[in-house]
Formats: structure tokens, C-alpha cells, sequence
């Protein structure tokens, strides 16, 4: 068939003279765009992180191991700990986790196992508009609307009750219940990481086939135990990731906290009492700090950042024990 | 599809005749009387009057969308998971009517087993995929449990590769050996039925060939029913046969009759492969 070689032949010639355009360049250059992307996100991380370290290191080398394990932060005598921080932090965020993960499972097992198809929709939205409130308007919200009844209802009738008791009787009791402190804030972090931590769930537990729910259900099981035993389990890797998402925003987050963690620099056996997070201590005083409070200040900071590091780890190892087992 | 006719009276082996022929004095075990089924506005079913016999294997055989795992889905019940799927008329399961409203659920799933299209073993350990079912009706003591697990595993032909690895993920196993892990999760509640909706659509031949085997030896103690879209596997595990067509029952008789000698042209049509 010499017509058709002849084609072919037509055709290579074409494609090789094709070839020799700029596309070459053209792909070089796509390439050299691509990886600059790349590595401009890495000098940048590595950028922020060398300067807090470098900023942090003069209160590091002043207190030394002694800055993690001090409750100390007074600007006139020069002393700074980080404890009091570190420990609201890390409360406040649990709290967070142990209000909000139970709600957002409970919606998404509602949204995608119980709702009826024309509500899902607006619940949705609903819950999708939550993650869309500026933190300024929860800690304002917080601040002056919730803090007070909370105070009210909650903190006063329960310490009443528990006065005396021992160990919920220092957890649960507030000296001052003016409705600000921790467990507030946990409350208000936990309001802010459910749409998160509920979408992603919802997501999750969407993409588990239909045949394996129904083959739960043609054993024989209640909507409950489908859920528990089957549904949660298949998605419990990805759960465990949308809880790991809910927690790093938890701990990073400042505004809303800042409003309603009360802002002492006090340790507290009490969940009711003001304290502060590494957040709310950088916002509150960043504007006036200079000298070793400014240092004291970046040292904080790169303890947040240790401290998210390690979440995101533990989240690592969770997740490969969950696949494996 | 290929000619079934023409394979089953050219190889032996598919030959009807060549396992246990049908006992048509069994017992009734489910009786469809008058059964209509609806999706929303759709008529799925049409009128359907159907025995299947005690301890026998009954194949629903006809082209995709002839409503075939659509009365399969009806005698567990399963479609109620959908709101907008309804059926009416009767489903009498020794002799009593499983559309009945009062009816529990949940213990008619335990007593009417269902195997899907694909294997879907939960997200636990081989051992308690299987006692899951077990436990969510009986409280058997360790020891106990450990026998009716080991029997279920046996039963389903996959003790033997699985019993050094009770503790490992029941995802890890083969697609064919997953299938047989949800056989064995279902055999171990002890059902009086169990419905297979295209066991073996998403498998290999090998693993299909076991799947059969074992479905024969089940049928010592079950009554199965079978829908497939392969006839010449419901030529060879069958003992009943059902066609359908656009959602009404066309023939339902012995698998040799409706194999060699259909009354229906339809039948004869879809069999011989000129249509489906």
C-alpha cells in the first residue's frame, strides 16, 4: 500500500517538524514555572519558621528548658514562662474536640444516613454558613451574649453544686463566674470547628458504597449499629483526619478565643477560670511588645508551631495503625 | 451474551441434568402472591406469582432491568431502606406475610440471608465479620462462638486458607475469598433462606466455579434463591428456574424444562440469546 506509507511518511516528517518549534522552550519553561512554584512554598515555610525560631532564641538561651515549666509573665521584673499558655492551649482545644467531635458525627450521620432528601439540602447550607462567620463576630458573640448566660445558667447553678466535692469540685467550680475562661473558649472552638469537622465527615461517610451499608443492614442490624460498627469504622481513617483538620484550627485559633478566654496569666485546676492560650497572649500583646517580652513572645510562637507538628504527626501514626489494622 | 441453548446441550458438563434434579414435592418456602412493586411512579413488578420450594436452588433469570433483584430485594425486605420504593400484595414465608407492616425487620434479615454483587466484608477482623451477625442475636459463650465460626468458615469453603488468620482484616482476602467470608457471615446466622443478587458478577472464573460449588453443597440446608445474568449458571447450580421480562414473571419452571424445552417463544428467545 504505497499510498499509506506515504502518509505515514508525510505525517513523521510533519510531527518532527513540529517538534522543532518552540515547544521545547515552551516545556522548559512550563517545567521551571511549576517547580518555582514548588519551591517558593518551601522557602517560604522555611523562611517563617527560621525568623520565629531566630526572633524566639534570645528567650530560649535567657530561661532555657526553664520557659516551658514556668507559670511566669511579668513584663516589669522581665520574667516569661510559657506554661500557663501551653496548657490553656491545649485544654481549650481537647475541650473543643470533646464538645464539637460528638455533634459534627451526629450531623453527619444524620445528613447522609437519616435525613430525609429534601432537608439535606438547607441543613447543609446551614451548617456549611456556620464555617463561613468571621471569628471576630464569634468572639463578639462570645463575648457579650454568651458569656453572660453562661455564666448565669451554667457556671453558678454548677458550682454551687459542686463546691466542696472532690476533684469536680475544683474542675467545675468558678471563684469568679464571670463567664469567661476556658472551657468557653472551648465551647466557642468547638461551635467553630464542627462545619469542619462535620463536612469532611459528611464527605466521608458519602463515599461508603450503598451495597455495604445494605449487606449491614441485611444482617439483620439496627440504624445504629449499621453506623457504629460498619459506617464509622470503614470511614474512621478519614474521620480521624477531619478531627486532626478540627484540632489544628482549634489550637491556632485567636481572635474568637482572645475574646473569651479571659486573658489571665493564672494556672487553674478550674475549666471554669480565665486563662490564656499561646494565641490570645501573641494578639493581646504583640502592638506594645519590644525587647525580651517580643522574644518571649516569638518563642511562644514557635512553641505553636512545635506543637501543631506534633498533632499532625500523631494524626500520621493514628491514621497508618487505623489502615493496617 | 452468549448461545446458552446451544452450550448446554454441547457440553455435558453444563448439562442440567447433571446434578440433582428437582424436587418439585419439596415444601413451599416462600409464596409471592399477586406482588406489585413500585418506584415511585414506576411499576417494577407486575403481578407476580412465584413458589420457591424448601431447600432447593431457584435462579431469576432475564435481560438487565426485567425487575429480577428487584423481587429478590423484596423478600428481606431490603428496599425499605428507600422511602420511595413500596410493595404491595403478599410474601408468605412459612406461611407468613413479610410485607405485614408488624413484621421485625431486623429479625427477618437474620432469618433471610442476603450475598450482593460484590463482596463486602465489613471493616473488622475475619473472625468477627463472620460472629458480627452471630452476635447481634445470640449471646454464645467463647468457646461456642469460636465452633459456629469455624463451622460457618468451613461451610463456605474458606477455613482452610483463613484459620492462621482469623485476626487479620477481612479486607485483605481475594475477591473470591471475600465473597465466601460474606457466604460464611451469612450461613453463620443460621437463615432459613439466602438470596444471591449476582454472586459472582465480580469475579473470576475460578472463584466463580467455587462460589457454585459451594452453593450446591448450601442447598442441603437453605433455601437460595439466585438471581444471575449468566444462564449457563443457572442451567448448572438450579433446580427451579424463574424468567422474567419487563418486570412480569414470563415462565417459572424446572431449570431442565426451561432449559430444553421452554413453553414461552420469549423464553426460548432470551435462552437461545436473541435478545437480552
Amino acid at each position: 500500500m504505497p499510498a499509506l506509507t506515504e502518509t505515514i511518511a508525510l505525517g513523521q516528517t510533519r510531527m518532527a517538524a513540529a517538534r522543532k518549534g518552540p515547544s521545547r522552550n515552551m516545556d522548559a519553561l512550563f517545567r521551571g514555572c511549576a517547580y518555582g512554584a514548588a519551591l517558593l512554598v518551601l522557602t517560604v515555610l522555611v523562611g517563617i519558621i527560621g525568623s520565629i525560631v531566630y526572633g524566639g532564641l534570645p528567650a530560649f538561651r535567657e530561661f532555657g528548658l526553664g520557659f516551658l515549666t514556668s507559670s511566669a509573665w511579668n513584663v516589669g521584673t522581665e520574667q516569661y514562662g510559657a506554661l500557663v499558655a501551653v496548657i490553656g492551649t491545649v485544654t481549650s482545644a481537647l475541650l473543643a474536640l470533646v464538645i464539637g467531635v460528638p455533634i459534627s458525627l451526629g450531623i453527619a450521620i444524620y445528613l447522609t444516613q437519616l435525613c430525609p432528601g429534601w432537608a439535606r439540602k438547607p441543613v447543609a447550607m446551614t451548617i456549611e454558613l456556620l464555617a463561613a462567620v468571621p471569628s471576630i463576630i464569634y468572639g463578639m458573640w462570645g463575648l457579650f451574649i454568651f458569656a453572660p448566660l453562661f455564666a448565669r445558667f451554667i457556671e453558678i447553678p454548677v458550682s454551687n453544686v459542686v463546691e466542696g466535692l472532690p476533684i469536680v469540685g475544683t474542675v467545675l467550680y468558678a471563684r469568679i463566674p464571670s463567664g469567661v475562661g476556658v472551657l468557653t473558649a472551648g465551647i466557642i472552638l468547638a461551635i467553630m470547628i464542627v462545619p469542619f469537622v462535620a463536612s469532611v465527615a459528611r464527605d466521608m461517610l458519602d463515599q461508603i458504597p450503598t451495597i455495604l451499608r445494605e449487606s449491614a443492614y441485611g444482617v439483620g442490624c439496627t440504624t445504629w449499629e449499621v453506623t457504629r460498627f460498619v459506617l464509622i469504622r470503614h470511614a474512621s481513617v478519614s474521620i480521624i483526619g477531619a478531627i486532626m483538620l478540627g484540632l489544628g484550627r482549634a489550637l491556632g485559633e485567636t481572635m474568637a478565643v482572645t475574646f473569651v478566654v479571659g486573658n489571665a496569666n493564672r494556672l487553674s485546676a478550674s475549666i471554669f477560670d480565665p486563662g490564656s492560650t499561646i494565641a490570645s497572649r501573641i494578639a493581646n500583646e504583640f502592638n506594645e511588645a519590644d525587647g525580651m517580652q517580643l522574644n518571649a513572645l516569638m518563642a511562644l510562637g514557635c512553641i505553636l508551631f512545635v506543637i501543631t507538628f506534633i498533632v499532625l504527626i500523631v494524626a500520621r501514626i493514628l491514621t497508618s495503625r487505623v489502615r493496617v489494622g | 451474551m452468549s448461545n446458552a441453548a446451544a452450550t448446554v446441550t454441547a457440553e455435558p458438563q453444563f448439562h442440567p441434568s447433571a446434578k440433582a434434579g428437582a424436587d418439585t414435592k419439596a415444601p413451599v418456602r416462600i409464596a409471592v402472591k399477586d406482588l406489585n412493586f413500585y418506584y415511585g411512579q414506576f411499576h417494577g413488578l407486575k403481578n407476580i406469582n412465584l413458589n420457591f420450594h424448601d431447600r432447593q436452588v431457584t435462579a431469576l433469570i432475564g435481560p438487565s432491568g426485567c425487575g429480577k433483584s428487584t423481587l429478590l430485594r423484596t423478600f428481606n425486605r431490603i428496599y425499605s431502606l428507600y422511602p420511595e420504593q413500596r410493595a404491595e400484595g403478599q410474601i408468605l414465608l412459612d406461611g407468613v406475610n413479610i410485607l405485614d407492616p408488624k413484621v421485625d425487620l431486623n429479625d427477618l434479615r437474620a432469618r433471610v440471608g442476603m450475598v450482593f454483587q460484590k463482596p463486602t466484608p465489613f471493616p473488622m477482623s475475619i473472625y468477627d465479620n463472620v460472629a458480627f451477625g452471630i452476635r447481634l442475636y445470640e449471646k454464645l459463650g467463647k468457646s461456642e462462638l469460636d465452633e459456629r465460626v469455624e463451622s460457618s468458615l468451613r461451610k463456605a469453603a474458606l477455613w482452610e486458607e483463613v484459620k492462621d488468620k482469623l485476626k487479620q482484616s477481612g479486607m485483605g482476602l481475594s475477591g473470591g475469598q471475600q465473597q465466601r467470608l460474606c457466604i460464611a457471615r451469612t450461613v453463620a446466622q443460621r437463615p432459613e433462606v439466602i438470596l444471591f443478587d449476582e454472586p459472582t458478577s465480580a469475579l473470576d472464573p475460578i472463584s466463580t466455579g467455587r462460589i457454585e460449588e459451594l452453593i450446591e453443597q448450601l442447598r442441603d440446608e437453605f433455601t437460595i434463591a439466585i438471581v444471575t445474568h449468566n444462564m449457563q449458571q443457572a442451567a448448572r447450580i438450579s433446580q427451579f428456574t424463574a424468567f422474567m421480562y419487563l418486570g412480569e414473571l414470563i415462565e417459572f419452571s424446572q431449570t431442565e424444562k426451561m432449559f430444553m424445552n421452554p413453553t414461552e417463544r420469549r423464553t426460548q428467545d432470551y435462552i437461545t440469546g436473541r435478545f437480552g
